[in-house]
């Protein structure tokens, strides 16, 4: 170990995060005078110091890591302290008032799928859990009945996607989860215990040990509905520390227990093995092992893998070894390496046995072993024609960084079994936490990991970090990120802005941002600067109308009325935004807005829809007139001249609504006339034609309309007598024909003109007319069109003429 | 690429996949909020909703009662509300009033809203003013593509349109980015993306900052080129009259999401029926992109067909028989089903379609786009309005005879204006107002007056960084030239020969041989060269924002070579109508091509100018 510890772990708080995490260390805990606080240290897995500081909050009961490398400092009052790997301070938060005056007894922090959480027992015998620290919800478990101060022994399960707790109080085991709380007995516990001193879980949550004041060890699952074995162990006093050590699929699970100086290893199988320590040591239970950790050493303890064990036994003829056997020869230019290599082959197991190799490699943790079964298992390929060279070739890799973050400086001691359980992801973000940039970047380059997942995140961490460096100039922090990042794909420059920001450097901020290519990331960061002007001109580069959206909002909670509506005036995309928004939510905005820009014609178009909405009459007016004066000031004389038009023809309908009780009041122009004439109030239907000016050829058209709906065959001939009609006599003919009247129809045949004769005798059926018209004229179409509606049966006399005449039209 | 020859058109990738996708992230949002619980469903997301996951998967997921979102108390006794909508403010706000009036009652409930295909700032916003922000939880259903058929994929976001081409308004163009990256991650990469029109180039852009952002997968393409299209560029077309089947059936009884329901009078029945018209339906893959004129004869002998596969019962013996009966009666009374259905609307459109009226409409709406007889044309327009025939229509005949001419002179401007007012009332003032932002209806201005409303526009414009922003008035200076452009692409026809609508020889077929819209010929030309180049007058006239790109992948190799090389995505942003479909279907048959249509929504000219009215009593 690279620490030097003067008086060994005694009296000293520790807590060691797994996969090979940091670890932390408060010597005595318990000193509270000023002259001398206890002294908080942080190391690597190796020893290497990370961090040193005085601790200067009050009492901790117990230190745990999270997963991203955190360090929780839970106190005595329910505080929960946040520092990161350097010993800067993060956060803090609580686990509840009440903890207050009954004081935390115990606490453990465990980790789930959701994240790490802290569950803490107070003087009160209560519990109370938080499952995620960083999405904190607090759980005050049930009480357990009969239980008076701490409980003998307890652990934290996850079970159901639910973590709960597992309390033994004596020789009663109870399970606590959000509302109940529920005694169990673990199946086959011996009878002459009386009470449960302690227990742990094992990593994977699916096993449970017990240890019982009889001094034996039951182990089973931790659901208690199945025994594994137990074992006793001659030991009656309480252990100091107890961990599960078993790698994932094993057959050989034990329970590691150590008391002072004295650690056993109790074997499911019943079997045990002592071990004695010279000095205080602490247990890291990990996945597939336990780590032991004392002032001098770093240990691994743990079953030793079946790949292993299968080359390196004594005398071994599994494949692996002979393969192992062979290359040596090879290497020594023996023949016996033909020999070894055929007694593979003739059992058809040189692939197994490359198989062998590559994996016990991955198990190594000396770089020459690892070499030596590597060079093996490559000497094994080269006999076989169809072995896929995958495994061998990704065990060389993950070998090769495995190898490189062991190393004492870096100080990450990682199985291959945890590596391949934690992920590339994690461990390049474990390296980040520590600063190890360079490292990092190397690996990332190495695995080939994706850009953004790997160097573009490396680096986007190495920028955070560098624009907390106070000392430096801003503009030089910028120049040196935006040389060193480049343009490596999927950096958000928007984020380090941010972390500038965070810092207080809002210069520096700005200046980074700068290099953000996405115009849509810098907005929300400008905005929390207050440099709303700049967000909004970026927003609207942006072409995204949703960000736009948000500064105007944001800009118009800020600003005062007449800034605001300035500062839109010289975004037109805003402006018009703002304007939909209004439209729908604040109709009076809209009118002031149009007011400031002196917008006359939208002015009145705003009147003019606002007076719809409006039932009663009078302000309906009121609000035309105002349209109106808009219109005029706009100079679109004919908007106003239609609207002061509307106005009259609402006074005209309200006139006739109190004079003859007929409700038109809406009606358009024509609509109103329509009914009038319909309603045969001739009379004022000729007001209004006059009054407004009314062409001739519309009156005529509904006027005709009219009567012939009326069926007033008198008053048409009438009308179409009065003058000559500017529509010509054509339509009466047809309206007639569609009211199947084809008598009527008839007395206007003879009026239309020329060009529409024999339209006009069809449309009364007359084909006789219609022939001696189209003759008439002549024209050859005109008399195909007869032609075509005779029947020659019976028109046949018809027939020849029109025919005739066709021939002579076609001559010419 | 003309001397690639006539190769086969490729067969369109499988975009059953976008269903399946939205579906099961519809299913886990729900289970998101666990237990039973009552849907309230935007009335414009029912049926596109039904195309994805019906009441059965619904119900299977704890969904109790479906409501359709009615801006009214709620009724329901469910502890747990969920909404299903789109990000509109309306909508947030009646659900914070829901809330509220809970809160009043005394009344706890779980409330969950699903915003699709995403959600906005201003929703959230809202939300907070209302004091509501906590008590509602929300989520994000990106439904972005709603494949309507083997080659439309539809947005379904009608509002696309007049948010974005009048109100100015860009929130949608993300949205449409998303849609696009969704397409290209799945079908992608594409290898070259061909567009015009500034939301064109936005999409664009937002779509390629997600490629940036986001992982990239080597992966076979199914899709080779993007070309895509701002409405804007082509008004022309989607108000013109359809007249290929499947338009007219859009225009006549309003297609909606993919479905149609026809009345009594299709069925000769006493009951509606709704029928789903795509390629699987085989009578109406046949007869769609047909000319109306030629329907008739194609269901006639579709049913003499139809009769003779009948008639092989007569002379079976009994097993030839039972064959029959298992496999083919039942196809071949399913087409005897739609066969009747067809001929039924088509006799529906017949009689109102071929009446004196609309033979004047069309040779008015052809005449026009001849610049043929303009005076007359304005003369029935007038008539058109007088008689007061049709509210949209009229103002469909005056923005033709704007965008064809260019604006009208002002004399006429004014009294047509006054004459419509006149007929439909004041409130249309206001539709006058979009309509000349949108620059579909102005009046011709003196040479001088224009040129000062485009240097402050265009002053505007350059103000701003790098020209990357939308004026929201900038079409008010927009001119449409299109008879500048109609001479340049040859859009009409030579008149005086005979257009055989039976064998058309150009994509004019779907106007009756009188024009061939502008849209799909400018694709057709882009692809052809294979870029802009040689396009430079067109794109001037069309106010420019072309641009062509190639993507990362060694695209250029592959051209022409590999199927999905011929496989192109054309995407209308604002819409696109059934014609233009028809239109580009006949243009991939000639050239090898096979189209693939994404739009924003499915148009025409009825929903394209009710989209502008500002006031709907």
């Amino acid at each position: 170990m690279g620490w030097n510890l003067k008086d060994g772990l005694r009296d000293c708080l520790i807590a060691a995060a797994p996969y090979g995490g940091p670890i932390a260390l408060l010597r005595e805990p318990q000193r509270r005078s000023p002259s001398a606080r206890p002294q908080l240290e942080i190391y690597s897995a190796s020893g290497g110091t990370l961090a040193s500081f005085p601790w200067k909050s009050g009492v901790v009961k117990q230190l745990g890591w999270t997963v991203c490398d955190d360090l929780l400092c839970i106190q005595e009052d329910g505080t929960v302290l946040v520092y990161d790997l350097f010993g800067s301070f993060k956060r803090h938060f609580s686990m509840g008032n009440e903890v207050g005056q009954s004081q935390v007894v115990e606490a453990k922090v465990f980790h789930s799928p959701y994240g790490t959480g802290v569950a803490i027992v107070t003087g009160a015998s209560r519990f109370t859990l938080a499952t995620n620290i960083d999405d904190l919800k607090l759980r005050r478990l049930p009480e357990v009945p009969g239980l008076q101060g701490a409980p003998s022994c307890w652990a934290v399960l996850t079970q159901d996607r639910q973590s709960k707790v597992l309390v033994a109080n004596g020789a009663d085991l109870f399970i606590l989860d959000y509302g109940t709380c529920t005694a169990v007995s673990p199946p086959g516990l011996s009878p002459q215990a009386t009470s449960i001193i302690h227990m742990c879980v094992s990593f994977s949550y699916k096993y449970l040990a017990l240890f019982t004041d009889s001094g034996h060890v039951w182990m089973g699952t931790s659901n208690l509905r199945e025994k594994l074995s137990e074992v006793e162990t001659k030991v009656r006093n309480p252990p100091r520390q107890m961990a599960w050590c078993r790698r994932p699929k094993s057959q050989q699970a034990s329970v590691v227990i150590m008391w002072d100086r004295y650690l056993l290893v109790v074997g499911v199988c019943k079997d045990t093995i002592p071990f004695h320590f010279e000095d205080d040591s602490v247990l890291v239970p990990e996945l597939d092992s336990v780590r032991i950790i004392n002032a001098t050493n770093h240990e691994l303890l743990q079953e030793v893998p079946a790949a292993c064990e299968e080359i390196f036994k004594i005398a071994s003829m599994a494949p692996g070894a002979l393969l192992l056997e062979a290359h040596k020869e090879y290497e020594k230019e023996s023949q016996k390496a033909d020999e070894y290599l055929r007694e593979i082959k003739e059992q058809n197991l040189l692939g197994e046995a490359v198989k062998q190799c590559v994996e016990a490699a991955g198990h190594e943790h000396e770089a020459e072993t690892q070499k030596t079964l590597l060079r093996a298992a490559s000497f094994g390929k080269c006999f076989l024609s169809n072995f896929s060279p995958e495994p061998f070739v990704s065990m060389c890799r993950d070998l090769r960084v495995l190898n490189a973050v062991r190393d004492y400086t870096v100080g990450i001691p990682l199985t291959h079994t945890q590596f391949k359980q934690m992920t590339v992801q994690v461990l390049t973000d474990r390296l980040v936490y520590r600063r190890l940039y360079p490292l990092a970047i190397e690996i990332c380059r190495y695995l080939k990991t994706p850009e953004y997942q790997g160097v573009s995140r490396v680096l986007k961490h190495w920028a955070c970090c560098k624009v907390q460096q106070k000392e430096e100039a801003d503009e030089v922090i910028a120049r040196t990120i935006s040389l060193k990042l480049g343009d490596a794909a999927g950096i958000s420059y928007s984020e380090i802005a941010n972390k500038a920001y965070e810092c207080g450097r809002t210069e520096l901020a700005i200046k980074l941002l700068e290099f953000e290519p996405r115009s849509g990331e810098q907005v929300p960061l400008l905005l929390r600067m207050k440099r709303s002007q700049l967000a909004l001109s970026k927003a609207i580069e942006s072409g995204d109308t949703d960000l736009v959206y948000t500064v105007v909002t944001y800009l118009k909670n800020e600003m005062n009325r007449g800034d605001f509506f300035m500062t839109l005036r010289n975004q037109p995309v805003a402006l018009s935004l703002y304007r939909q928004f209004c439209k729908h939510q604040e109709q009076d905005t809209l009118k002031d807005l149009f007011n400031q820009d002196d917008d006359h014609q939208e002015l009145g178009n705003f009147y003019v829809k606002a007076s719809y909405k409006e039932k009663r009459l009078e302000a309906r007016m009121s609000l035309l007139q105002s349209a109106v004066d808009e219109y005029n000031k706009a100079k679109n004389e004919f908007a106003a001249k239609a609207t002061e038009d509307e106005m009259r023809l609402l006074r005209f309908q309200r006139k006739l609504e109190e004079d003859k009780g007929e409700y038109l009041l809406g009606f358009s122009l024509h609509d109103t006339l329509s009914t009038l004439l319909s309603l045969g109030l001739h009379k004022l239907a000729e007001q209004l034609y006059k009054d407004f000016r009314v062409p001739d050829k519309r009156y005529w058209w509904l006027k005709l309309t009219a009567l012939a709906d009326k069926a007033d065959w008198e008053e048409l001939e009438k009308f179409a007598k009065s003058k000559k009609s500017p529509i010509g006599y054509m339509p009466f003919v047809e309206v007639c024909v569609k009211r199947n009247n084809k008598f009527e129809a008839k007395k206007y045949v003879s009026k239309v003109t020329p060009e529409q004769k024999v339209k006009a005798h069809l449309a009364v059926g007359d084909l006789e007319g219609a022939a001696d018209a189209a003759i008439e004229r002549r024209n050859e179409g005109e008399i195909s069109t007869v032609l075509s509606r005779c029947t020659p049966a019976t028109d046949r006399t018809l027939v020849e003429r029109l025919n005739r005449a066709k021939a002579t039209a076609t001559k010419k | 690429m003309a001397h690639t020859g006539r190769k086969d058109a490729p067969e369109p990738p499988d975009f059953a996949l976008l269903k399946r996708l939205a579906k099961d992230q519809l299913i886990y949002l729900l289970e998101q909020l666990p237990g039973r619980k009552d849907l309230f469903i935007d009335a414009d997301l029912m049926s596109p909703l039904d195309r994805i996951a019906n009441v059965t998967t619904l119900k299977q997921h704890e969904v109790d009662k479906l409501y359709k979102v009615e801006f009214k108390p709620v009724v329901s006794v469910s502890d747990q509300l969920c909404f299903l909508i789109r990000p509109r403010i309306q909508t947030v706000k009646w659900i914070a009033d829901v809330v509220n009036s809970d809160k009043a009652t005394g009344r706890f409930r779980r409330y969950k809203i699903i915003f699709t295909p995403q959600k906005f700032y201003a929703c959230d916003t809202v939300l907070e003013e209302q004091g509501v922000y906590g008590d509602v939880t929300s989520d994000e259903w990106a439904f972005y593509l709603l494949p309507l058929d083997d080659d439309i994929i539809s947005l379904e976001l009608p509002e696309f349109f007049r948010d974005y081409f009048l109100e100015g308004d860009q929130r949608w163009v993300s949205t449409a980015g998303s849609a696009l990256h969704l397409l290209h991650s799945l079908y992608g990469p594409f290898s070259k993306v061909y567009g015009i029109g500034r939301c064109a180039k936005m999409v664009y852009e937002s779509w390629r900052e997600q490629v940036e952002d986001g992982e990239q997968k080597a992966q076979q393409p199914e899709i080779g080129n993007v070309f895509l299209i701002d409405r804007d560029v082509d008004f022309v077309t989607p108000l013109c009259s359809q007249v290929v089947y499947e338009g007219l059936v859009d225009d006549i009884f309003r297609i909606k999401c993919g479905s149609v329901e026809f009345g009594p009078e299709v069925t000769s029945s006493d009951k509606g029926v709704k029928v789903m018209l795509n390629s699987q339906d085989k009578v109406f893959d046949e007869i769609r992109n047909e000319h109306f004129s030629n329907v008739f004869g194609f269901l006639s002998q579709k049913a003499r067909s139809l009769q003779t596969a009948y008639d092989k019962r007569r002379g079976m013996d009994i097993k030839q028989m039972k064959t029959f009966v298992s496999e083919e009666l039942k196809g071949l009374k399913q087409e005897h089903r739609l066969l009747s259905l067809h001929i039924g609307a088509s006799e529906s459109i017949m009689k109102k379609k071929t009446k004196q009226d609309f033979q004047e409409l069309l040779k008015t709406e052809h005449s026009l786009l001849e610049d043929f007889e303009v005076r007359e044309c304005i003369g029935f327009i007038e008539e058109h309005i007088n008689r007061q025939v049709s509210m949209i229509d009229s103002l469909r005949l005056l923005c033709l005879l704007s965008l064809t001419e260019n604006g009208l002179l002002p004399k006429d401007y004014r009294s047509l204006k006054a004459q419509y007012l006149q007929s439909y009332g004041i409130e249309h003032l206001l539709t006058f107002a979009n309509l000349r932002q949108m620059g579909l209806l102005v009046e011709q201005q003196p040479g001088e007056a224009l040129t000062a409303v485009e240097s402050k526009v265009g002053k505007l414009v350059n103000d701003k960084t790098a020209g990357k922003l939308t004026d929201a008035f900038s079409s008010l200076a927009k001119k449409s030239n299109f008879r500048a452009l109609s001479k340049k692409l040859m859009l009409i026809p030579k008149t005086g020969e005979e257009y055989d609508l039976r064998v058309p020889r150009d994509m004019a077929y779907i106007f009756s041989g009188a024009y061939i819209p502008l849209s799909c010929k400018l694709i057709e030309q882009v692809l052809e060269r294979d870029g802009w180049t040689g396009l430079e007058e067109v794109t001037r006239l069309l106010n420019g924002h072309e641009f062509a790109v190639t993507g990362g992948t060694s695209g250029t190799e592959a051209r022409n070579k590999t199927d999905p090389q011929r496989i192109i995505l054309v995407m209308f942003l604002g819409g696109c109508t059934y014609s233009e479909i028809s239109a580009l279907r006949f243009l991939g048959r000639e050239k090898g091509y096979k189209f693939i249509v994404v739009t924003t929504a499915i148009t025409n000219s009825s929903r394209l100018l009710e989209s502008l009215l500002e006031y709907q009593a």
